[in-house]
C-alpha cells in the first residue's frame, strides 16, 4: 500500500500524468514563443499564451542540486529515510522536483547524468523518477 | 503616501508557552504595543494579524475577530488575517503601514501570532509542509530543510561556502541570543557541537535549524507628523515592500538566489533612497544558517558568494561590518511562523530606540527582512530612528 501524497490529475496536469503511465515523460512546451515550462499550467510563464503543446522529451539530464532527507515531514516517507531529495535539470532546460531509484544517496553529485525512469506506485498513478544514465 | 512611523511595540518570549492559548499570547502583544503607545485600544482603527496555520495547529480559524474582541478594539474596527506562510507578519505588517500611508486611518495595529508546541512535532511539521506545492514539490518527500539543504549544496558547489561557514551562523547567533529574555534558546553553542549535532536533511544538522515557538509580537503605527505626541522615539518605516517569487523550488533561475528578496531589497532600498551600506543592525530570516548567508548576499550587505567568507570573518557580528540578527535570529530566539516578522521589527525598534539587551552602538538605520515558503514570498522593511 502507498502511503505517501498521491498527485490527484486535474485540468492542467492531466496529460502529464497519463503521459507517466504510458511511462512518457511529457512537458508543456509554448506554440508562440517555444519555451518550455514545468509544472504544468494554462498559461505560458514567458508570454501568457494559452497556445500549448506537450512534448514528448527524452527524460535526459543532469542533477542540478540534491539534499538527504533524514527527518521526514509527512509520516508516508517514514520508512524512506535517509532518501535523497533531487532536483533535475532536463536537456530541454526545465527541472524537476523528483526522487532518485536504483542509486545510493552517497553517490550523488551535482552533474551527474541522470535518466528517466517510471514507478507504478498504484493502480492509477505511475511517477517519473530517475536513475544514474546508461546504468 | 504619508509617513508612517511606529510608536509601540509589544511581544511575548518566543518560547513553549505552555498553558496559554493563541488568543492569550496575541493579546498580550497587542496590549502591551498599545500601552507602549500610550494611546487607548479604542484609538485603534484597523488591525492585521499575520498566521499561517491555527486550523491546524490549534484547531481555531477566523482568528482576527476572535484577538480583536479579546483586546477590546471597537466594533467599527476591521480585523484582517493575513497569511504567507513564515512571511504572514511581515505583510501584516506592511499592509498596516500601508493604510495609515494611504490616510486611511490614523492609528493601525498590526500583530503577528502562531502556536505550534500544543500538537506533536510530526503534527507541526506536516502543517509546515503544506506551505509548499503540494502536487509537485511535498509528493516528492521535500522538506524545508531539505529546501535550505539543496540550497547549500548548490551553493558550495558554485561559491565554495563551506559547512563550517554555515555552522559558525548558528554559533554567532547563539551567542546573541543569551542576553535576549525573549529568546527561546539562550545558551552559546561551539562549533563542534554545531558540527557533531544530528543530521536533519543532509547537509544541514539539527544547529542548523531553527526551533519550533509558541510566541507573538505587536506594534503600533500613526502618521510620522503627530507620532512625537505619543513618543520620545518614534521610529520612522521609511522602507516597504512586499514581493512575490516562484511557486517551486525547481522554477527558480538559481535556487542560491532568492528571488523575491531581492526584488524587496531593490524597492525598499529605493523608497528609503538608502543603499546596503547605510544599514547598521538587520534582522534576517535565518531559518536556516543557509538562509542568513544567502538573505545577506540578496539583500546587498555582500557580493553573491561572499556571504560565507564574511561570516568567517566576523563581518556580520554586533561591532562588525553589519550587525545580523543580534537578537538570536530565528535560530536562537525561535520561529513563531506567523509571528517572526512583527518580532524582528520588534527587535529593530529597540535596537533604533537604544533599548536593545545586545545592543549595536549608535544604531539609527535598521532593516528586517521576513520570507515565506519555498522562496515565495518576501517583505523587507527599513526603519529610522527620528
Amino acid at each position: 500500500m502507498y502511503k505517501k501524497p498521491l498527485p490527484r490529475p486535474t485540468l492542467e496536469s492531466k496529460e502529464f500524468w497519463e503521459g507517466c503511465k504510458r511511462h512518457e515523460l511529457l512537458i508543456q512546451r509554448c506554440r508562440d514563443c517555444g519555451s518550455y515550462r514545468h509544472y504544468p499550467r494554462l498559461l505560458c510563464p514567458k508570454c501568457n499564451s494559452e497556445n500549448t503543446e506537450w512534448v514528448k522529451v527524452s527524460g535526459k539530464g543532469q542533477v542540478y542540486t540534491w539534499a538527504i532527507a533524514v527527518q521526514p515531514f509527512h509520516p508516508g516517507f517514514a520508512e524512506d529515510v535517509p532518501y535523497a531529495m533531487v532536483i533535475v535539470e532536463l536537456e530541454e532546460g526545465v527541472r524537476l522536483m523528483t526522487n532518485i531509484a536504483d542509486s545510493r544517496p552517497e553517490d550523488l553529485y551535482i552533474g551527474m547524468p541522470v535518466e528517466v525512469v517510471f514507478d507504478d506506485v498504484a493502480e492509477e498513478v505511475t511517477l517519473p523518477k530517475f536513475k544514474p544514465a546508461g546504468k | 503616501m504619508r509617513s508612517v512611523s511606529i510608536i509601540g511595540i509589544g511581544t511575548t518570549p518566543f518560547s513553549v508557552l505552555e498553558g496559554k492559548s493563541l488568543k492569550e499570547i496575541a493579546t498580550m502583544a497587542c496590549v502591551e504595543a498599545i500601552n507602549d503607545a500610550r494611546i487607548a485600544k479604542e484609538d485603534i482603527q484597523t488591525f492585521y494579524l499575520g498566521n499561517y496555520c491555527s486550523g491546524i495547529l490549534v484547531g481555531q480559524e477566523t482568528i482576527a475577530p476572535l484577538v480583536a474582541n479579546s483586546v477590546g478594539l471597537r466594533k467599527e474596527t476591521p480585523c484582517t488575517k493575513i497569511e504567507g506562510a513564515c512571511c504572514s507578519a511581515g505583510i501584516a505588517f506592511r499592509d498596516a503601514f500601508l493604510m495609515v500611508a494611504a490616510g486611511v486611518c490614523d492609528f493601525a495595529l498590526a500583530a503577528g501570532v502562531e502556536k505550534m508546541t500544543s500538537v506533536s512535532t510530526a503534527k507541526a511539521t506536516e502543517g509546515l509542509a503544506s506551505a509548499m506545492d503540494q502536487e509537485y514539490e511535498a509528493r516528492t518527500g521535500l522538506t524545508f530543510p531539505g529546501f535550505f539543504a539543496m540550497v547549500a549544496r548548490r551553493h558550495m558547489y558554485e561559491f565554495g561556502t563551506t559547512i563550517e561557514q554555515l555552522g559558525m551562523v548558528s554559533v554567532k547567533n547563539h551567542n546573541n541570543g543569551v542576553v535576549n529574555p525573549r529568546a527561546r534558546f539562550r545558551n552559546k553553542v561551539t562549533l563542534d557541537e554545531v558540527m557533531n549535532s544530528r543530521l536533519i536533511a543532509d547537509p544541514l544538522k539539527l544547529y542548523d535549524c531553527c526551533p519550533i515557538s509558541d510566541g507573538a509580537a505587536a506594534a503600533v503605527l500613526c502618521p510620522t507628523e503627530i507620532a512625537r505626541q505619543f513618543t520620545d522615539k518614534p521610529i520612522e518605516i521609511v522602507g516597504s515592500a512586499h514581493t512575490l517569487g516562484y511557486a517551486t523550488m525547481y522554477e527558480m533561475d538559481s535556487v542560491t538566489t532568492i528571488l523575491p528578496t531581492v526584488l524587496a531589497a531593490k524597492q525598499a532600498f529605493e523608497m528609503a533612497g538608502l543603499k546596503p551600506g547605510d544599514i547598521d543592525v538587520a534582522e534576517l530570516h535565518d531559518c536556516f544558517t543557509m538562509a542568513e548567508i544567502v538573505d545577506s548576499e540578496d539583500l546587498g550587505f555582500f557580493e553573491k558568494g561572499r556571504g560565507g567568507p564574511a561570516v568567517e570573518e566576523g563581518l556580520t557580528q554586533v561591532g562588525g561590518k553589519i550587525a545580523i540578527n543580534p537578537s538570536g535570529g530565528l535560530l536562537s530566539k525561535g520561529h513563531p511562523v506567523g509571528a517572526t516578522g512583527i518580532g524582528q521589527v520588534y527587535e529593530i525598534v529597540k535596537q533604533l530606540r537604544g533599548e536593545h539587551e545586545n545592543q549595536v552602538r549608535g544604531a539609527e538605520i535598521g532593516l528586517a527582512h521576513n520570507l515565506g515558503a519555498t522562496g515565495q514570498v518576501a517583505t523587507v522593511h527599513i526603519l529610522r530612528r527620528r
